[in-house]
């Protein structure tokens, strides 16, 4: 499954030929190689079409395209606590055989990564057992629970990338206000779920026509833009860095405008599920599609696709959220919510650059460059001294995903079943590769 | 021994003379001391002088003068206190006022009557002083409309300590000879400090540069506002400092949570030797005290010979002896 040490010569020089290199940040887009020494990209460009140095392997990589690994700011896993329903070592794996090599995992296990001994646990447990780069956002508040803020400044130190509760809003504004100003003075960036908790109340998915028909409680869109707005305020406040985790309609996108128009440096994403799916796709009680947020009408996912083709949504994360058959096997009020998404991000994204809805770069910037640059990361760019962390990718290849054969524990893919054109051929992480198609092809 | 007597009635008569010479030459232009606010220059420096003779008349003798002889003075104090409580009280009693405490213990429910209430029936006792430690901020003044004697602001809510200001000025003054132009760095839990509040305005007052050091949830509102350098990094702020002084983080008056741990707080913004270092080699730390060993400073910078800690007690009893005495001559019948 894995082809850990195959890529890797003596002398640990690799040299990829015959590729059509892709920069999300500088707009590179030219056919050439990548030279790759040790851990790190040595030379790359149109000039490098094979080696002198006979240590060296090879790797014609056939025209295919060449870009940074993606990084994936929201993966959760099972671990500490959960382990049967992800370690980090099968994410990682799922990780790598979609062409993410970074994931930052979320704080939600059990404990909570509220506490710098779980930060190096995870950082330990990454070392010993990943195949790509794992990195930590710690919880915001204590246990999650929405009362007290946690060591932000000892937890950044420790190497959290990042606070957030998750899946869980800070109710409470005056804490809200605490976290962003007291996280401004250590730089560290706070990423909020905005979802009014009274607001959602029960609700289990958009309301509207469709929840009326199932007779299911709904969460109104305005769950999501109150906090937003309440948040964006308490941006300008304090002066904090704010990143909105996931929205999800285009009432919230349209406040983020508004925000960096008054000068505010915000920043938000959206999941994968949110680009490619709307909620007719929940159909008779289908409870893969239970998402948190809860997935929206098609207009607010067509505003969403505008938002990343317009670049004003920052990051695509794969809200990677696996669950074991149990709690997904339920009446759909209470089966839990969450789907699995690491693996299909990028066959995912590339459905929007096959239908036309957006361009490569921008597409691909939004799971590399952009998110490496609000995380502070070296990675998600073609450069020399770069970390080599590389994606060979076949925009054309038809494959059906079947969730038997992802890498994850657990098997809750809203994708399963689907025909994706495209797909990562091989994963490059600190200039080992760590995937290869070619291992073990899917067929269509 | 008749020889050693002399010697010491000598040295007796002449710090005395001192405190003599000081007091008569400055004119303090207030009935109440209400704050820093308010007071000049001329106001500040005139009670520090006092205050200085006062200091080395208290380290040679412990006879009672009689200042304040036949006059009454109230320490009312609506809020727990030791070291200022007790300073005032021998203050006054070294200066031969007859002094009584009264402990009120505030209700939070009726705080504003209460107040009030009991200004009117201590003002029907007619005393001279009255010393007033209050909660609520702007209470003592609230208080010293209603009443016909001097009143001393001992403390006000998270607005104002006059004499903890005028005492850490003294020591500064008496260790490095003036405070224009030290560059003093105050840190820790300032929102919630009245001592730093007092202390800002005195130090601009007397032309020292001001230094504000704090996480941005224990920074006031606006506090580039005041006059003051702001940082959000203990050892930026102590980087050429001539003065720390650090406060005590009042975990009793945060309701939210505005640090998240004690180990967090002591690893950023606690005064360890480290940190110290940043320091100019001769800077000297001060805390207004009770001080939270490990907390805001390790216990060896609280025990560094640098550390004038203790000092600032010492002052306190000299400055409120000279903050009564400017007082006397706007008491009833003087």
């Amino acid at each position: 499954m894995i082809a850990a040490a195959k890529a890797s010569s003596t002398t640990g020089r690799t040299v990829l030929t015959n590729a059509r290199l892709l920069c999300p940040l500088t707009g590179r887009d030219e056919t050439g190689g990548v030279v790759i020494e040790g851990k790190v990209i040595a030379d790359l460009g149109g000039h490098i079409v094979g080696s002198d140095d006979p240590e060296a392997e090879i790797i014609d990589c056939g025209g295919h395209l060449l870009i940074p690994g993606l990084i994936d700011m929201q993966v959760s896993t099972g671990e500490p606590g959960e382990e049967h329903r992800e370690t980090l070592a099968t994410a990682s794996r799922a990780a790598a055989a979609g062409g993410v090599t970074t994931i930052i995992c979320m704080p939600d296990t059990k404990p909570a990564i509220d506490d710098v001994s779980l930060v190096d646990f995870i950082e330990r447990r990454a070392r010993d057992t990943a195949i790509v780069h794992v990195h930590p956002m710690a919880a915001m508040t204590k246990g999650l629970a929405g009362k007290e803020m946690t060591e932000i400044g000892l937890l950044r130190q420790a190497g959290a990338l990042a606070f957030t509760d998750a899946k869980r809003s800070v109710a409470n504004a005056q804490l809200m206000r605490n976290i962003l100003s007291y996280a401004r003075d250590f730089d560290a960036l706070i990423v909020h779920f905005t979802e009014d908790p009274n607001l959602a109340d029960t609700g289990v998915m958009n309301e509207g026509e469709v929840s009326s028909n199932l007779g299911l409680p709904g969460i109104p869109a305005e769950a999501e833009t109150i906090m937003l707005d309440r948040d964006l305020r308490l941006a300008a406040l304090t002066g904090g860095r704010y990143h909105a985790a996931s929205i999800s309609c285009a009432a919230s996108l349209e406040a983020i405008r508004e925000a960096r128009h008054a000068g505010l440096k915000v920043t938000c994403g959206v999941s994968i599920n949110h680009l490619t799916l709307n909620e007719n796709d929940v159909g008779s009680y289908r409870t893969y599609f239970k998402l948190k947020p809860p997935l929206r009408i098609e207009s607010d996912r067509r505003a969403m696709v505008e938002g990343v083709r317009r670049g004003d949504i920052d990051v695509i994360v794969s809200a990677h959220d696996p669950q074991d058959a149990d709690v997904k096997r339920r009446p759909f009020a209470e089966a839990a919510d969450g789907a699995l998404g690491v693996e299909t991000l990028l066959p995912a994204a590339l459905q929007l650059y096959h239908n036309g809805a957006v361009a490569l770069l921008p597409l691909l910037a939004a799971m590399t460059s952009r998110p490496a640059q609000l995380l502070g990361l070296p990675a998600g760019r073609l450069a020399v001294g770069a970390p080599a962390d590389l994606c060979l990718v076949d925009l054309g290849i038809p494959w059906r995903v079947d969730a038997q054969w992802l890498g994850s524990k657990s098997k809750n893919s809203p994708f399963d079943e689907t025909v994706m054109q495209g797909r990562a051929l091989k994963t490059f992480v600190a200039g080992r590769c760590v995937y290869s198609y070619s291992d073990h092809p899917v067929r269509a | 021994m008749i020889a050693l007597a002399a010697h010491y009635s000598h040295q007796y008569n002449s710090a005395l003379m001192n405190v003599a010479l000081a007091s008569q030459k400055f004119y303090f232009p207030h009935k109440h001391l209400l704050g820093i606010k308010g007071l000049t220059s001329a106001d500040i420096t005139g009670l520090l002088d006092l205050a200085d003779a006062e200091a080395d008349y208290n380290r040679r003798v412990t006879q009672k003068r009689d200042v304040l002889r036949g006059r009454t003075q109230i320490n009312l104090f609506f809020e727990s206190s030791t070291r200022t409580q007790s300073s005032f009280e021998l203050a006054g009693k070294r200066l031969g006022a007859d002094v009584m405490n009264m402990a009120v213990k505030s209700s939070s429910i009726e705080k504003g009557e209460t107040l009030l209430d009991t200004a009117v029936t201590l003002n029907a006792m007619r005393p001279d002083i009255l010393i007033v430690r209050h909660n609520a901020a702007g209470a003592v003044e609230l208080l010293a409309k209603k009443v016909d004697c001097a009143v001393v602001n001992a403390g006000d809510g998270e607005h104002e300590h006059p004499t903890q200001a005028l005492l850490d000025a003294l020591t500064i003054r008496r260790h490095k000879g003036r405070i224009e132009g030290l560059t003093v760095a105050i840190c820790g839990d300032v929102v919630h400090s009245r001592v730093a509040r007092s202390n800002i305005l005195l130090l601009n007052t007397l032309g020292a540069h001001v230094r504000l050091a704090a996480p941005s949830t224990l920074l006031p509102p606006a506090s580039d506002r005041l006059g003051v350098e702001v940082f959000t990094k203990l050892e930026d702020a102590l980087a050429g400092a001539d003065i720390i002084m650090m406060l005590r983080l009042q975990r009793e008056r945060m309701t939210t949570s505005l640090v998240p741990s004690t180990r967090e707080y002591f690893h950023f913004f606690g005064l360890d030797n480290d940190k110290l270092k940043k320091a100019k080699p001769d800077a000297l730390v001060m805390h207004p005290g009770p001080i939270n060993r490990g907390i805001e400073i390790s216990s060896a910078v609280a025990d560094h010979p640098r550390s004038v800690i203790r000092e600032q007690v010492e002052m306190g009893v000299a400055v409120r002896m000279a903050v009564l005495q400017v007082l006397a001559p706007h008491l009833r019948n003087a």
